[in-house]
């Protein structure tokens, strides 16, 4: 074989890089071994699969949030990193969560220096703005993560990606087992880019196993752990509606907004947040829809269990599923009727070939702070700390044809809208209609809208005349002072800077 | 008005405000604060203490305030309403309030 | 003429509540001063009320106080402070004749004097909620000018008549009702149903609300925002109704241009009553 390749370099001269055949499994040792061939994915522990994987000291890892607030995955694996003495880590989560404050020890200690997340909650968003990182925080959209991903910004080395149930091979589901989170949409997508791929799994099933939302081919290790996520936390809310009269009062009026908007008519397709009036507006939503007789095309999400229940009143005809909020939309997905599964990249990415949100109609959204130009805060909190996401917001909102803010006007003494948002998320031009329980503002952008809003009857108002109606009750509050230094990067889902985050002051 | 014991009136639930009135140890007026909203409402909320203490005409007193987002109209309230129960105060006069 | 449909009970100490209650757009607004706040806490309650009687953000909605009787030393200072407060409505609990209601008439009348407030202005309303209310219920409503409405207490009324609730058509209120309601035509006052207790029955409500609404009853004491929407939908007159309406008010208008007394409509008669209806129907259907 050997005189052949050399007679071929010599005849084809750039063709010399060519190997010569060495024996079937020459470059697939493994198959020669009948255990290793189906098994040699398999780690005893979960400090084999990360010896394994070929991590090293700066390297980038990554996880998905699909358990949410149940999630046991990442703190187990940064928690072993941390012991087996690794450091200087990028850590690129879908998101964090308030379940994720333990790993505030390992950014003091310096086995994580940079993080790339969506949001941030709870003790870790805190301690990132008083300023525990050297590097600032990127903050991403969902869509604008499978960007930084495709340009290379964000290269993961390895992905550790909790699942319900895998086979020996790598077939994964997370709506198939006795651990569902629902759909792995963002999972899908470090499964595709991520050098090495380690499955972390609740369940080890029987092989072939499916319908399988990452397939063997992109998986390298798994292993089976005792805790991938807490089930009384990840099935929390069979989305029950709120009773909060308030809430009713934004979601009933939000809904009256959909149904005049001039986009409520037979296959129109909706999108909405996982807050509570934006679960509580699908509800009078549908039954709008029931009575006038309008079925929606699809519903995407952020699938929530008033979304799930509405499908399955046959008024939405199919559920486009990135992320499954409650057991209600994981379980509906497990039964897969008109229900599919869809990654991150299809979702939302600017720069995929097609993504879902551009086919939305209308989408409900909520909103932390709002300003006179409709730019939208849902990342820092009123005391200027990192306290909560980007998400999808940006990116469905930038896409649909009309993306609603609902939010209560005021909430405590803060008002919800301000002169300026501590943290530009979603720039104004993206909104179309601010709902709250003390009226609705329509952007001057829209005259078409408002003009139909105002004919049916609707309470719009200028922003102007919100905000004074929410100084008017909270009195005008001192701005938030900050330290110069710069402690989050907040990236526009086509990964240009929209805002940063700066150091809270502590002096009072 | 003469703060004579130790009152409290409000509550610790949301969008509400404790305020604990007690008589002063050294002839002065103390105020002591803790809001969710300090940052961009303490002076405000000093502000109204201070007004609503002036016009009940208490100038030795210590008062601790314990706020939940409680918009004015209910911080001066329940400042009110600790004064007049540590002053032991039955009757109002409403021109003051 | 101020339409009644909605009146919604705030406890007087719920400082949330009463920081927020107008955005749900009521009627009117009722502090409650009496069964909802403890005694240890009536003084507290009565100046967080006062400052709402005052803020710019019940300016626009009709509020009410309901004070303790005044027999009691709690009433009289929620008395003075309601009427200083700008209470646009004084709601007296178990009244149960007219010298009740003078008495308060001459109290509220001194107290408009020392403030300045233009007397009269402060109107008032009676609770009744016993069976010596009922009987008495011609007397009281014509017991002063300043009456404005007169309330059914439900709950308070069947202890009384050591009866209780039955469900369905409730025959058990039926006097009560016919009664309070008769004696607030005949004075020409409006009058409010029983307060619904479960707010989670939505179904119980709106059957006991079209009962209110077909005795002639102008609405109904409400205990939480989520039964106002309904409440106001099931007043509001359906499409044939305002339909009919609208074409009495233009007959009426005809007549008039006309110079004609009485005219006819579709083989009714459109006289002066029926007018009057017409408008009820507008205003209503106007404000749902």
């Amino acid at each position: 074989m050997t005189e052949l390749v050399q007679e071929l370099a010599t005849q084809v001269p750039d063709l010399r890089k060519l190997e010569a055949f060495a024996g079937a499994a020459a470059h697939t040792p493994y198959l020669a071994d009948p255990q290793a061939k189906l098994r040699r994915k398999l780690c005893v522990s979960l400090e084999d699969a990360i010896r394994r994987s070929g991590l090293r000291d700066g390297m980038t890892i990554s996880f998905h949030h699909a358990f949410r607030e149940g999630d046991k995955v990442i703190n187990q694996a940064v928690g072993k990193m941390a012991e087996m003495g690794f450091k200087d880590l990028t850590l690129a989560t879908s998101s964090l969560l308030n379940c994720h404050d333990s790993l505030v020890e390992h950014l003091k200690s310096g086995v994580i220096t940079q993080i790339y997340t969506s949001g941030l909650r709870g003790k870790l968003g805190e301690a990132i703005s008083r300023g525990v990182l050297r590097r600032p925080v990127q903050i991403h959209s969902h869509g604008g993560r499978v960007n930084l991903l495709q340009s290379g910004e964000l290269k993961i080395h390895v992905a550790f990606l909790g699942v319900s149930c895998c086979d020996e091979f790598g077939n994964a589901s997370g709506s198939q087992g006795k651990l569902i989170c629902g759909a792995l949409g963002y999972a899908k997508v470090d499964a595709q880019y991520a050098r090495s791929v380690v499955l972390l799994t609740a369940e080890l099933v029987p092989f072939p196993n499916y319908p399988a939302s990452i397939s063997q081919d992109q998986v390298d290790l798994i292993v089976t752990l005792d805790e991938v996520g807490d089930p009384t936390l990840i099935s929390k809310g069979a989305a029950r509606t709120t009773r909060n009269p308030r809430e009713l009062l934004i979601a009933s009026l939000a809904a009256d907004v959909v149904e005049h908007s001039g986009y409520f008519r037979d296959g129109f397709s909706m999108q909405t947040g996982s807050g509570a009036s934006s679960i509580a507006a699908t509800r009078f939503l549908g039954e709008k829809m029931a009575e006038k007789g309008i079925t929606a095309s699809f519903a995407l999400g952020g699938i929530t269990g008033g979304i799930a229940d509405l499908h399955a009143k046959d008024l939405i005809k199919t559920l486009i599923d990135v992320q499954s909020f409650d057991s209600d939309a994981a379980e509906s997905l497990r039964l897969g009727k008109a229900h599919i599964e869809i990654s991150a990249n299809e979702y939302a990415n600017p720069t995929s070939k097609g993504a879902y949100v551009d086919r939305i109609d209308v989408v409900i959204l909520a909103a932390l702070e709002i300003d006179l130009d409709f730019n939208v805060n849902v990342i820092t909190g009123s005391d200027g700390v990192l306290r909560g996401a980007s998400g999808g917001h940006c990116d469905v909102a930038a896409a649909a044809n009309l993306a609603i803010v609902v939010a209560p006007l005021v909430r405590g003494r803060l008002p919800t809208v301000v002169s300026k948002v501590t943290t530009v998320i979603t720039p104004g031009e993206s909104i179309g209609v601010l709902v709250t329980d003390q009226g609705i503002a329509v952007n001057p952008k829209r005259p078409e809208l408002a003009k139909r809003l105002l004919d049916a009857g609707l309470p719009a108002v200028g922003v102007e005349e919100l905000h004074r109606r929410a100084i008017a009750l909270t009195g005008e509050p001192e701005p938030l002072r900050f330290l110069d230094r710069i402690v989050g990067v907040i990236r526009y889902r086509d990964g240009t800077v929209i805002d940063v985050v700066r150091q809270v002051d502590e002096r009072a | 008005m003469d703060i004579l014991k130790n009152a409290i009136a409000g509550t610790l639930e949301s969008s509400d405000v404790l305020v604990k009135v007690s008589p002063s140890q050294d002839g002065t007026l103390t105020l002591h604060i803790q809001s969710e909203v300090i940052k961009q409402f303490g002076k405000q909320i000093r502000a109204t203490v201070m007004q609503t203490l002036e016009a009940l005409s208490v100038s030795a007193a210590t008062v601790v305030v314990s706020d939940k987002g409680a918009l004015d109209c209910v911080l001066r309230a329940r400042v009110q309403a600790a004064v007049l129960r540590a002053a032991d105060a039955t009757d109002l006069d409403w021109n003051v309030l | 003429m101020k339409l009644r449909r909605s009146m919604l009970f705030v406890p007087g100490d719920a400082a949330g509540m009463v920081s927020t209650s107008f955005v749900f757009k009521p009627d009117t607004i009722m502090f409650d001063l009496e069964d909802a706040v403890s005694p240890r806490e009536k003084d507290s309650a009565r100046l967080l009320v006062y400052q709402a009687l005052r803020h710019p953000a019940y300016r626009d909605i009709e509020t009410a106080v309901r004070i303790n009787e005044l027999n009691t030393e709690y009433g009289p200072k929620d008395l003075e402070m309601a009427v200083r407060g700008g209470a646009d409505i004084v709601r007296l609990p178990k009244t149960e004749t007219a010298a009740d209601i003078e008495l308060l008439d001459r109290h509220i009348t001194r107290i408009e004097r020392e403030c300045g407030r233009p007397i009269g202005q402060t109107r008032v309303m009676a609770a009744i909620e016993s069976a010596s209310g009922v009987v008495n219920a011609v007397s009281i409503t014509r017991a002063s000018p300043r009456m404005i409405a007169v309330a059914l207490a439900g709950f308070d009324y069947l202890v009384d008549m050591q009866s209780e609730r039955s469900g369905g058509s409730e025959p058990e209120l039926f006097y009560a009702r016919a009664a309070v309601l008769h004696a607030a035509r005949a004075a020409g006052i409006d009058a409010y149903d029983v307060a619904y207790g479960d707010v989670n029955d939505m179904d119980g409500f709106l059957r006991e609300v079209m009962i209110a609404k077909n005795l002639g009853f102008n609405g109904k004491s409400l205990i939480h925002p989520r039964q106002i929407k309904p409440l106001h939908k099931a007043y509001a007159p359906s499409r044939e109704e305002l339909a009919f309406a609208r074409r009495v008010i233009e007959a009426a208008e005809k007549a008039k241009h006309e110079g004609l007394g009485v005219t006819s409509l579709d083989g009714k008669m459109v006289d002066r009553p029926v007018i009057a209806h017409a408008e009820l129907v507008i205003r209503r259907a106007e404000a749902a």
